[in-house]
């Protein structure tokens, strides 16, 4: 797979990537910044919910659900 | 003796107070529970402490410490009603509730960087703070070690490692909390200066008496942090608000993305804690969790399991809980039989059999059924299968424009609206918490099964596979209240409370085996409140509903003897001269195209106070009025005819009048718990309003619709 620049929405299960910034200003921003996703912080995607979203991603060791549209303002470096 | 010592006993005498907090999922709760032998609820969903909490625990010396369980969360910068608490507690906002002398910070150590990053929050409000190092079992099984002495040492305070859910480390943790001289450690991590700068200058507006110079620096820094327009910001005065305002605006253009810098701040603190502690001396391995995950989160097999899940739940409810309400049926028999022949004829014996018994005795069968639903639910919450649910859902919710945190309230409503409308203080908008508020009493609360029961048996005869079709008709009750929950969500969304979509961000924690001690014990709870209300107010409403059946008596009674009164009592007319005859008599036009009787209409308007007071007050009206019956109630109802002579309870009647108890509000701890939480008489008389006439219409629609199919 290439590397490059792609959002959290449009990584596959299992496909992981190191978060490189945050697009757009949206509240949720500073809130997933809390839980610890960060510029820098490597995420993994791990499925899609069964109707299509929300996703599941592993960060730090732990899972977070977060819906697509969301994700999608999160910019992603793939290796 | 020295005014210094004297001080130092007084402060000796005084009860400390301790604050616990921590992440959700951090076991919290556990700890709270090993620590206090308070019961309380152990979930696995995020959210589920919602109540603030209090329990006395003991110092290795025997001197009680009062800790206060706070609500779960994952930053001290508030969000929702429920983060605020927290803060207001931690900061001793609260009035008479000054701060607490300590802080537990509960620290998952699986979880270790999301988990300090709290911790570093905590520890500069300056207050001491104890770490109680969670889940060491479950690091250990993962492959790494962490070394907690050296933790405390770079942190500065204790750091005692625990695993809550087996006891093992409170002893330790007794053994700090003992200690007067917790030392308190903040300013680990560097802000940039003018952020520091700002927050030096605006400290003075928080200083109050008593309390330090970092807790109100702490306090600073958070009104800096609150966005415009949160209801923090309400509670300061004109000066204060300006300057915070003007230290904010500056801030923007000096430091631009200063709060995310804040945050970015901490994260680089807790990476070098990590760095430092924790060793990995196996490698990783695919944890339980993911394994399972791939089946009950699997596109197809995890809707079928989220399906059986909660068929199975229903099935179990009426299947397993039979033998239990049959014996207790035969208990209540039993003692209306014995305590009957003991009492002289009359009103008192009247009274004690059809009036107490029958009516409590009504709602208590119950109870069974009741228990077998919570130990389900509470099974779920605790092994962590409800967020899966959550997840799964989400899609649904989102298309309803529900937010992915009213699953849980209206999750919770399924036993009783009033936890849920309680559960809605995670929501962080007012706006999608009026909304969950407004539709939560649609979904199936446990006050409604016994109307359900006791409608459903009088629809179906027992007999053959009757338990799949009982089954079934419950299932469909249960989805017809979610369906309108979710639909009204949607409108009321769309119309009086419009607002940006809402969002979804939840954790979803690894599975855990439920911890029987825990479940059984909020089982015993459960059960208590429910017997406690069946002894309290079903038993006092009994007795109202009783006088207000019997009397005033038809004139002619009084002067007859005793036989004759007897024959008097078996004439329905005592009840329809009575007091409550008469308004069912008054209001029967408004029922009547439901189907209902004047009869009926007595029961309908007596469940207002509660829903399961139909049931006593149908136990009441017919014991009044047929004095020879001893069957079960269902049996009566069965048997029972209108005045005209055809049956009382058809099949469409039975019908209609459930479909009354989907959609209506009748319940007074619902409509008091809706005026608590939104603080105003508007929404609950709005909601009592609007669900009448949406559950008058719609048994309009079934019964009306129904005659016109040919339907008797």
């Amino acid at each position: 797979m290439s590397s490059g620049i792609t959002c959290l929405s449009d990584l596959k299960p299992g496909q992981s990537g190191v978060v490189s910034d945050f697009v757009g200003a949206n509240t949720i921003h500073l809130r997933l910044m809390e839980l610890g996703l960060l510029p820098g912080t490597a995420v993994r995607c791990l499925r899609t919910a069964p109707m299509g979203d929300p996703l599941e991603v592993e960060l730090r060791g732990y899972h977070l659900s977060l819906r697509k549209a969301e994700a999608a303002t999160i910019a992603i470096q793939t290796a | 003796m020295s005014e210094a010592s004297l001080e130092s006993a007084v402060t000796e005498t005084r009860v400390r107070t301790f604050a616990l907090i921590g992440n959700p999922n951090s076991g919290k709760t556990s700890l709270f529970n090993a620590l206090t032998g308070l019961r309380q609820k152990v979930g696995n969903y995020p959210g589920v402490t919602v109540e603030r909490k209090e329990g006395t625990a003991y110092t290795q010396h025997g001197k009680p410490i009062r800790i206060i369980d706070l609500p779960g969360s994952y930053s001290l910068q508030p969000r929702s009603p429920d983060e605020r608490i927290l803060v207001d507690v931690l900061l001793g906002r609260l009035p008479g509730e000054p701060a607490p002398d300590a802080v537990i910070c509960i620290v998952d150590a699986s979880n270790l960087e999301r988990n300090l990053y709290l911790l570093t929050q905590v520890l500069d409000l300056g207050l001491p703070v104890i770490v109680a190092l969670n889940m060491m079992d479950v690091v250990e099984r993962r492959g790494l070690r962490i070394d907690a002495t050296k933790m405390a040492r770079i942190l500065g305070v204790p750091v005692v490692p625990i695993e809550a859910a087996r006891g093992k480390g409170i002893i330790e943790l007794r053994v700090a909390m003992s200690r007067t001289d917790l030392p308190t450690a903040q300013g680990h991590v560097p802000f940039p200066a003018p952020i520091t700068t700002a927050v030096k200058e605006l400290a003075p507006l928080f200083v109050r008496k008593g309390s330090a110079l970092p807790l109100a620096q702490a306090e600073a820094r958070l009104f800096l942090g609150a966005d415009e327009g949160h209801d923090l910001l309400e509670t300061l005065a004109g000066a204060a608000l300006t300057r915070i305002r003007l230290a904010r605006q500056r801030l923007d253009r000096e430091v631009p993305g200063w709060r995310s810098e804040l945050i970015t701040a901490r994260y680089a603190f807790v990476g070098e804690v990590v760095r430092d502690t924790v060793h990995r001396f196996n490698p990783h391995r695919p944890s339980r969790t993911d394994q399972v995950d791939r089946w009950l989160l699997h596109p197809v097999w995890g809707i079928v399991a989220l399906i059986a899940v909660m068929g199975g739940l229903f099935y179990s409810i009426f299947s397993l809980a039979v033998p239990f309400m049959d014996a207790i049926d035969g208990m209540i028999g039993w003692l209306g039989g014995s305590l009957g022949g003991l009492l002289p004829e009359g009103d008192l014996k009247s009274l004690v059999v059809d009036g107490v018994i029958a009516g409590v005795g009504g709602v208590i069968i119950f109870l069974p059924q009741i228990l077998m639903l919570f130990f389900f639910i509470s099974l779920l919450e605790s092994t962590g299968y409800m967020a899966r649910a959550a997840f799964i859902l989400d899609r649904l919710m989102n298309k309803v424009g529900l937010h992915g945190r009213s699953f849980v309230p209206l999750l919770s409503s399924y036993a009783c609206a009033v936890p849920g409308i309680m559960a809605t203080r995670t929501i962080e908008s007012f706006k999608d918490r009026l909304v969950t508020i407004l539709v939560a009493p649609f979904m199936t609360c446990s006050a409604r099964l016994p109307v359900y029961l006791v409608l459903i048996a009088a629809l179906l005869p027992p007999g053959e596979h009757r338990a799949f079709q009982q089954a079934g008709i419950l299932l469909s009750l249960y989805m017809l209240g979610t369906l309108a929950a979710l639909a009204f969500g949607m409108l009321f969304k769309r119309t009086l409370l419009k607002g940006a979509a809402p969002t979804m961000v939840m954790e979803l924690p690894p599975y855990r085996l439920p911890q029987l001690k825990w479940v059984l014990l909020e089982l015993w709870d459960r059960g208590r409140i429910f017997l406690r209300r069946a002894g309290t107010i079903i038993f006092a409403l009994s007795i109202v509903l009783w006088f207000l059946m019997n009397f005033p008596k038809p004139p002619e009674a009084v002067e007859l003897d005793t036989e004759t009164a007897i024959v008097m009592e078996e004439d329905p007319s005592v009840l329809e001269t009575s007091f409550a005859g008469r308004s069912g008599r008054f209001l029967e036009p408004v029922f009547a195209p439901l189907g209902y009787d004047w009869k009926m209409t007595v029961g309908i308007i007596a469940s207002f106070a509660a829903r399961e007071v139909f049931v006593s007050t149908l136990a009441i009206i017919y014991r009044v009025a047929d004095e020879e019956d001893t069957g079960s109630l269902v049996e009566t109802l069965r048997s029972q005819e209108r005045d005209d002579g055809n049956v009382a309870f058809s099949p469409l009647t039975c019908l209609s009048l459930m479909v009354f108890f989907v959609f209506a509000l009748q319940c007074l701890s619902t409509v008091a718990v809706v005026r608590r939480e939104t603080n105003s008489w508007r929404w609950p008389l709005f909601q009592l309003a609007y669900m009448f006439a949406v559950a008058w219409s719609a048994s309009f629609i079934v019964y009306q619709g129904g005659r016109l199919l040919g339907f008797a």
